[in-house]
């Protein structure tokens, strides 16, 4: 091992990154830790995939003692698994600069000299394919568990919905990271709230439409809100009616949050870097 | 240890635990944050109950769901509260390594910890009740609860969740990097099989069995029936039981947890301390 360090330590650089490579290398370094590094812990997946389907699972037995029509355990099921997705948000990208300032690595990002866009985007790009795994296996274990069929109406229209609903809603996340940065203490208790409030307005257990329209809009901010009411549109036909608007006009919202959550990323980022700079604060840890 | 230094280590735990709990904010936000999450909770439950029954409030299923759903409150705040302290002193504060070496006893240390957390618990479960009764039809008659029933069995299942808080806070010392969650992964699965929103008879046959050996079931039960007697009619599962004997049931199942919990921490406690994990930090 020292024999490795004194050697890689004489070793001139030659070469180095800068641009968009240097950009792309970091994503790129980012985002392995999630995709390797995280499956390198069985457990995290048994975790990670257990929480979620047994939150699913109780849900959909609720509908089962009250005799409720198939398509709700569907939605229960579809519900389940971007709870995946959200936890990821908050938990892995929201709080995750927090994280890094409270275990001391926060300094070594702002003296690094890789974008910080390019951290979090990696952060974003591993997150997001780590989670499709765990969604993917809490759709699958529900499903074989509770018989439920899909029927997809249009996969053009499902596809881009997720992949915008993805965008965005990593987008907000990487806002998020920004924002919980300019928090202490009180960023942990911040994110534990957007649980259960957030499965609520979203409608991650139930039709969106079932709740008042306007509270329905409003939450519509979070990206999963109109993403999930869509796809449940698109992969079971008999929910139309329980559609909270337009599928289009859903997309066309989507794409909106995406470009608004990635600018608003990017100017935080700035902002909470000018911060850094001036303050000399920023990575103080606040226990 | 003398009686004295055990009170101590209980008292101080407990102010410890509520300055950590509550002092990251104002009282008034801290307090909005105590009860917004299991107030949400049980919306998520009466939402899909409203929509389904189109808003049969006054059905006996009603209260039979969102009692046992309030009151779940409690597995999750007290269970959670005791294990979790163990995560934070030894990964967030690095205390614990401190507190071992400290002539407080461990155990009610930790007991003392998860105070706080039961005392927003029982903010939540009493909002989010007073909320049924005043707003959802939950027939709740103060000149017809059986007090004799209710504070027994409240006060038993506050002993027996500890008990099993301390049970995971035991794995907690011995486990890496994932424990973060196993008080809400244990959480999540007793909710499934305690019968707090839906009947066992819901469950596969096959799994009936594990939600009749927890202790939760008859304590949600015994809760449901002391607060509104004829609730039980809502599903049959434990009707043909009485009070009696579903107290009887509770006691003998409740006590086996306890003794659980005690041996494991105690077996969990001597290995963490054996093997060097007292001051381990797995990057929270």
């Amino acid at each position: 091992m020292q024999k490795h360090e004194s050697s890689s330590s004489t070793t001139h650089v030659t070469h180095k990154d800068s641009g968009w490579r240097l950009f792309l290398r970091t994503v790129i370094a980012r985002a392995y830790p999630r995709l390797i590094g995280q499956q390198r812990e069985p457990s995290w997946l048994i975790f990670e995939v257990v929480m979620p389907i047994g939150t699913t699972i109780a849900y959909v037995l609720v509908y089962k003692a009250l005799r409720a029509p198939e398509e709700y355990i569907g939605f229960v099921v579809m519900g389940g698994a971007m709870t995946a997705f959200w936890m990821n948000v908050l938990w892995s990208m929201a709080s995750q600069l927090y994280w890094e300032k409270e275990t001391g690595n926060l300094a070594l990002y702002i003296i690094a000299p890789n974008p910080k866009m390019a951290v979090l985007l990696g952060m974003a790009l591993g997150g997001m394919a780590a989670t499709s795994l765990r969604a993917l296996i809490v759709i699958l274990i529900g499903s074989l568990l509770f018989d439920v069929t899909y029927r997809v109406t249009d996969f053009m229209q499902l596809f881009a919905v997720f992949l915008l609903t993805m965008v965005a809603l990593y987008g907000m996340g990487m806002m998020l990271a920004s924002a919980f940065l300019l928090f202490g203490r009180e960023a942990w208790n911040l994110v534990s709230l957007a649980q259960e409030p957030i499965f609520l307005v979203s409608g991650f257990f139930f039709p969106l439409k079932a709740l008042p329209f306007w509270v329905g809009i409003i939450a519509s901010i979070v990206p999963v809100t109109l993403g999930m009411d869509a796809m449940r549109q698109l992969v079971f036909p008999s929910a139309f009616p329980f559609g909270f608007l337009d599928v289009r006009t859903e997309i066309a919202v989507l794409a909106g949050l995406a470009v608004v959550f990635l600018v608003s990323a990017k100017w935080l980022l700035d902002y909470v870097e000018r911060l850094a700079v001036r303050e000399g604060r920023l990575t103080e840890s606040r226990r | 240890m003398n009686r004295s230094a055990l009170w101590r280590s209980f008292r101080l735990a407990t102010w410890l635990g509520w300055q950590i709990e509550s002092n990251w904010t104002d009282p008034f936000l801290f307090a909005i944050y105590s009860i917004i999450k299991p107030i949400t909770g049980a919306a998520i439950l009466v939402i899909m109950y409203g929509v389904i029954t189109q808003g049969r409030f006054e059905d006996p299923m009603f209260p039979y769901l969102y009692l046992g759903n309030a009151f779940y409150i409690y597995v999750g705040s007290i269970m959670t509260g005791v294990s979790w302290a163990v995560i934070d002193d030894r990964e967030h504060y690095r205390t614990l390594k401190y507190v071992y070496v400290a002539p407080i006893h461990i155990p009610l240390y930790l007991l003392g910890r998860g105070v706080a957390r039961f005392l927003t618990g029982s903010i939540a479960v009493v909002i989010t009740i007073a909320a049924g009764v005043l707003f959802l039809s939950v027939p709740l008659d103060f000149s017809a609860i059986q007090w004799g029933l209710f504070l027994p069995t409240l006060l038993f299942g506050v002993f027996m969740l500890t008990m099993m808080g301390l049970l995971l806070a035991g794995l907690t010392l011995i486990m890496a990097r994932h424990e973060f969650i196993i008080g809400e992964v244990t959480a999540s699965a007793l909710y499934i099989f305690s019968g707090a929103a839906f009947p066992l008879e819901v469950l596969p046959p096959w799994l009936r069995p594990i939600g009749f050996a927890m202790p939760t079931t008859y304590w949600l039960e015994l809760l449901r029936r002391s607060l509104v007697s004829d609730v039980a009619q809502a599903f049959p599962t434990l009707s043909i039981l009485s009070n009696a004997q579903l107290l009887s049931i509770l006691i003998g199942l409740g006590v086996l947890f306890a003794a659980l919990g005690a041996l494991i921490f105690w077996f969990c406690d001597r290995l963490a301390r054996e093997r060097g994990l007292i001051d381990i930090t797995t990057h929270y």
